[in-house]
């Protein structure tokens, strides 16, 4: 108390920012600042014909990063508080997006607040996490049947919500980040070994039968057609190299031309040239690999790993449920994320609308993920101060 | 809240599981950027280039054609031209209706455009009006902007300034068709021709294809994926075409097109020295222009459905029985046989019998006592129908052989036909039948299935005048590098070499003389300041097709005979030697021998003059 007394004015501020920029976890924020750093060089490369596309990128990136600062400083228990209504206004406005949303490119996405336009979508994937983790906090795990239907129906119907928009790109990772929560949860062991082989099983039926099952005429139960074109098209881009095919064999040209060391910043010909689509959004990966080549993808591989490592290294030291479960959800939908998009820009994955996290063009898909990023420190905040010894890290 | 060792474990162990699962789920990433930029590299990297990278071919232009003085017959005019890329097009018959109403078409132009665009590779543009008005383009650039695939382009246009004067002789070029690129492509060609439009068709632009191309360039571009030109990236600049200087005297051609009046036939004139041909005329003609983008369909009906078959080389393809201008190439044939002596005689009553067949003379009264020399000048029919005889089809054959009759000459242009120079052997294998010797006495006066081209009687003709030399007749003297200006001659080539004895050439040269001092030629050679050593001939018209349906003065007119001359002069030095034709031209001297006194006026009297004297 005698040092906060002792600095008055600018030193005081300094002290100030000091002690706010010490409680942020520090691994995870230098890994986001080199995160920062590619986006910016990947971002002004694919962008730098439009110089105002690039300066409102680094006003995301500082937007996110405000939000993040800001919401490291927020005790974890607090957050806790936020589920419900957080929640529960995502959940209306998809409610209203279903009945009154705008249209575009034949989905129903977005919701005119007179002001301006949102993605209530986008909100689900903060408040998804934040109500299951919360439920099972209170609930103190999964423990009767009623707490299993609970947790599935608050699962499912935003999802089904997202799904019916239609956005299988959004669908997926707020999924995902629920079912993370589930999982780590104890959700049992059987169920996740039963539904993980039928997957696979699946996937292996349709790469040996994708001819038939890809020829025209043919409809798949669930799936929208241009969803089972997209998988067609996935499994054989060939089919139809000048249409659907062509923005995945354009994508792995881009890749694959990078080589070892890339052909140099400013110097991708396959994304300056135009011939990679999205190449600020969703395909930003195909021009930054096409420029720095396998080694530039792996050094942005290896911050992902770190930090979605280090989230999971926090969890552990979370003091509460709902922190643990909370951080080690958001860290693997980060990985969801990275993983989904690199492995459609690399022809391994149909192409579903999902941005390369922190490198990616987008406001909104920043925001969440500054706001995830923040929710990760906060617990790590918490970790730090409350558990004075304890902890799962151990 | 408190932690349960239980769910603390069991945690732990479930977010173990998950850092394992990213940690293999990168690693398989990993690889697979790996498989991309590793092994899979230089065939991406070859794709990107693909890509990137487009050749934009740059037209060489193409060789001018000019004549031995320099006058240009063919040359490249710059010009603007409407052209439509078909592919760009969604709706071809508005948009040709809007362009209509723009400049206005003829229908001509439009079933021209339709069948060039049928004829077209995927991406081509096609000419829909070429040499546009300044006002056409004036009208047409507000418009295109509206029309998609519409566009004005600056092409370099092929012109033949003189028209349809020797259109045999020039040929034209033409846009490049589906069987031009098979062909092109067995020969290994294809490469040479990318960009290319058009090819020679016909003529000297067929036969000098290569030499008159060039070879066209690159633009080495870097493109988006738009196809927008970024950069260049390297260039190859075209190497032009290598202009021809032909041998043909084109005032000379252009007299004897006019001399013809209308009537059909061919007329050839050479240096007999070197065989240069100073005329090569075929009529009638046809417009090469209204070839080079496309003819237009009607047009094409017209030509090829006429009577006077305007698009047949008559010099090059067109087969004639050579009547009495075959008498001294004949004499020759007795004298190396050895079937009669220059000394030998008959006597002629105007008739002659083969068992108790009487082939008739062209004088019915017959010349009375007639040797090998009168036999020439005075045409005397009976002489020849006994001289076949006893020498036998295949013994002509054998000693007219040499003068090159029945056989394409070599001339430097495609298509030449060989026609017929008939022996037992040639009948047996063409109709298989036995040769009869009723079929001989004809063959001794140059008609029967004798059938030779103009061209290889102005060739023989010339190897008279030249001692017996059978040259390789020339229609192209030099081929000029035009960013040099280097020219290169092309040597006189001389077939064979005819060992004629001296005295039978002087015997055959002065009974050629004698005739147009006093024989069949004196009428229409008197006064000529030169000594002229020419053989009238008229050969037979057997029928007209059957299925030819005229009325009855155009039929009469086609029953006429061939008129034929063949000449030389001067006769102690000469310095061109012909053969001409005139079709259903009645006799010899009627029509042929004025035509062969017009061009043997203009080259050694008018040229001379000018100082345009033949070496």
């Amino acid at each position: 108390m005698n040092d906060r007394q002792a600095h008055v004015g600018w030193r005081a501020a300094r002290f100030w920012a000091r002690q706010r920029f010490m409680a942020l976890d520090q691994p995870l924020f230098f890994i986001f600042c080199g995160l920062v750093g590619l986006s910016l060089l990947a971002v002004y490369s694919a962008s730098h014909h439009d110089p105002d596309r690039f300066l409102s990128h680094v006003r995301n990136l500082a937007l996110a990063a405000t939000i993040m600062f800001v919401l490291a400083q927020v005790p974890a228990n607090w957050l806790q508080k936020t589920a419900i209504p957080l929640y529960s206004m995502g959940l209306v406005l998809l409610i209203a997006v279903e009945l009154f949303g705008d249209t575009s490119k034949g989905a129903t996405r977005w919701l005119d607040l007179g002001i301006t336009r949102i993605q209530p979508s986008e909100i689900m994937k903060i408040a998804m996490p934040l109500m299951l983790a919360w439920v099972v906090h209170q609930r103190d795990g999964l423990k009767t049947p009623a707490d299993w239907v609970l947790i599935s129906v608050l699962l499912l119907i935003p999802v089904s919500l997202i799904l019916r928009q239609p956005d299988l790109g959004t669908a997926i990772l707020v999924a995902a980040s629920g079912i993370f929560v589930i999982y780590l949860a104890g959700l049992p062991w059987r169920l996740i070994i039963a539904v993980t082989g039928t997957g696979v099983f699946l996937i292996g039926l349709l790469v040996l039968f994708g001819d038939q099952a890809c020829a025209p005429g043919v409809d798949w139960p669930g799936l929208r057609e241009y969803q089972r074109q997209r998988v067609c098209t996935l499994l054989d881009p060939t089919r139809d190299p000048l249409g659907k095919g062509f923005h995945i064999l354009q994508s792995m040209i881009a890749v694959g031309s990078g080589g070892i060391w890339g052909k140099g910043w400013l110097n991708g010909t396959q994304a300056q040239l135009d011939f990679i689509p999205e190449r600020e959004t969703d395909f930003i990966f195909s021009g930054f690999a096409e420029e720095f080549g396998f080694l530039g993808a792996l050094l942005l591989t290896s911050l992902y790993i770190g930090l979605i490592l280090r989230g999971l290294w926090v969890s552990l030291g979370a003091p509460t449920i709902f922190g643990r479960l909370l951080a080690a959800s958001i860290a693997l939908t980060t990985f969801t994320y990275a993983f989904v998009n690199l492995g459609m820009v690399t022809g391994l994955l149909p192409v579903v609308g999902v941005p390369l996290p922190f490198v990616s063009y987008g406001g909104t898909a920043m925001v969440t993920l500054g706001v995830g990023m923040g929710l990760i420190m906060s617990v790590a905040r918490d970790r730090s101060r409350m558990t004075q010894g304890f902890s799962l890290q151990g | 809240m408190e932690f349960s060792g239980r769910s603390s474990s069991e945690f732990r162990q479930r977010a173990s599981v998950a850092a394992f699962f990213v940690a293999l789920a990168m690693i398989g990433l990993s690889l697979r950027f790996a498989q991309l930029q590793v092994w899979q590299h230089e065939d991406h990297a070859a794709r990107a280039d693909e890509n990137r990278m487009a050749l934009l071919p740059i037209q060489a232009p193409r060789g001018r054609i000019l004549d031995r003085y320099g006058t240009v017959l063919a040359r490249n005019d710059a010009g603007f031209s409407l052209e439509i890329e078909p592919f760009q097009v969604d709706n071809l018959n508005g948009t040709l209706e809007k362009v209509s109403n723009t400049i206005g078409l003829r229908p001509a132009e439009i079933s021209r455009f339709r069948r060039a665009a049928a004829e077209a590779r995927r991406f081509d543009s096609i000419p829909l009006k070429t040499k546009l008005s300044d006002e056409e383009v004036a009208k047409l650039v507000t418009r295109v902007a509206d029309l998609p695939g519409v566009n004005i382009q600056q092409r370099s246009i092929r012109s033949y300034p003189f028209e349809s004067s020797s259109s045999h002789l020039l040929g034209h070029i033409g846009r490049v068709s589906r069987a031009d690129r098979e062909r092109l492509e067995d020969a290994g060609l294809s490469d040479d021709y990318l960009g290319v439009t058009h090819i020679g068709k016909l003529g000297i632009e067929k036969s000098y294809e290569p030499v008159l191309k060039g070879q066209p360039g690159f633009q080495k571009i870097e493109v988006t994926a738009s196809g927008r030109l970024v950069r260049e990236l390297g260039l190859k600049a075209p190497e032009p075409g290598k202009n021809l200087h032909l041998a043909i005297d084109f005032g000379l051609q252009q007299k004897v097109e006019e001399a013809y009046k209308g009537r059909r036939g061919a007329l050839v004139a050479m240096v007999p020295k070197t065989g240069e041909v100073l005329a090569f005329v075929s009529q009638p003609n046809f417009d090469p222009n209204a070839f080079v983008d496309g003819v237009d369909p009607d047009l094409w009906a017209e030509l090829n459905n006429s009577l006077d078959v305007p698009l047949l080389n008559r010099a090059l393809r067109g087969i004639y029985p050579p009547g009495s201008t075959y008498k001294p190439f004949m004499a020759i044939a007795a004298l190396a046989s050895g079937a009669r002596k220059p000394e030998d005689t008959i006597q002629d009553p105007g008739y002659f019998m083969l068992g108790n067949h009487r082939f008739r003379d062209s004088r019915p009264e017959g010349h009375g006592r007639v040797d090998l020399k009168k036999s020439i000048v005075v045409s005397s029919d009976t002489y020849y129908y006994k001289l076949a005889v006893d020498m036998g089809v295949d013994n002509i054959f054998k000693h007219i052989t040499p003068f090159g009759f029945g056989r394409t000459t070599g001339i430097d242009m495609e298509g030449e036909t060989a026609g017929i120079l008939p022996s037992s052997e040639w009948k047996m294998k063409r109709f298989g039948k036995e040769w009869l010797t009723g079929e001989t006495p004809s063959i001794g006066i140059g008609q029967g299935y004798n059938a030779f081209t103009i061209l290889q009687l102005a060739r023989a003709t010339a190897a008279l005048a030249n001692g017996g030399k059978l040259m390789k007749p020339r229609l192209v003297k030099a081929i000029e590098d035009p960013s040099t200006g280097n020219l290169i001659d092309m040597p006189p080539e001389v077939e064979t070499h005819l060992k004629i004895p001296e005295d039978w050439l002087t015997l055959v040269r002065e009974a050629m003389i004698e005739v147009n001092m006093s024989g069949t030629g004196a009428r229409v050679m008197a006064g000529t300041p030169y000594k002229v050593a020419g053989k009238t001939g008229t050969s037979q018209v057997f029928s007209i097709k059957q299925n030819e349906t005229y009325n009855a003065d155009r039929i009469a007119e086609r029953l006429r005979d061939h008129s034929l001359y063949v000449a030389f002069a001067p006769a102690e030095d000469p310095k061109v030697a012909l053969a001409v034709i005139v079709e259903n031209g009645g006799f010899g001297a009627a029509a042929a021998a004025p035509l062969a006194r017009q061009v043997m006026d203009y080259l050694l009297v008018e040229r001379v003059k000018e100082g345009r004297a033949l070496p």
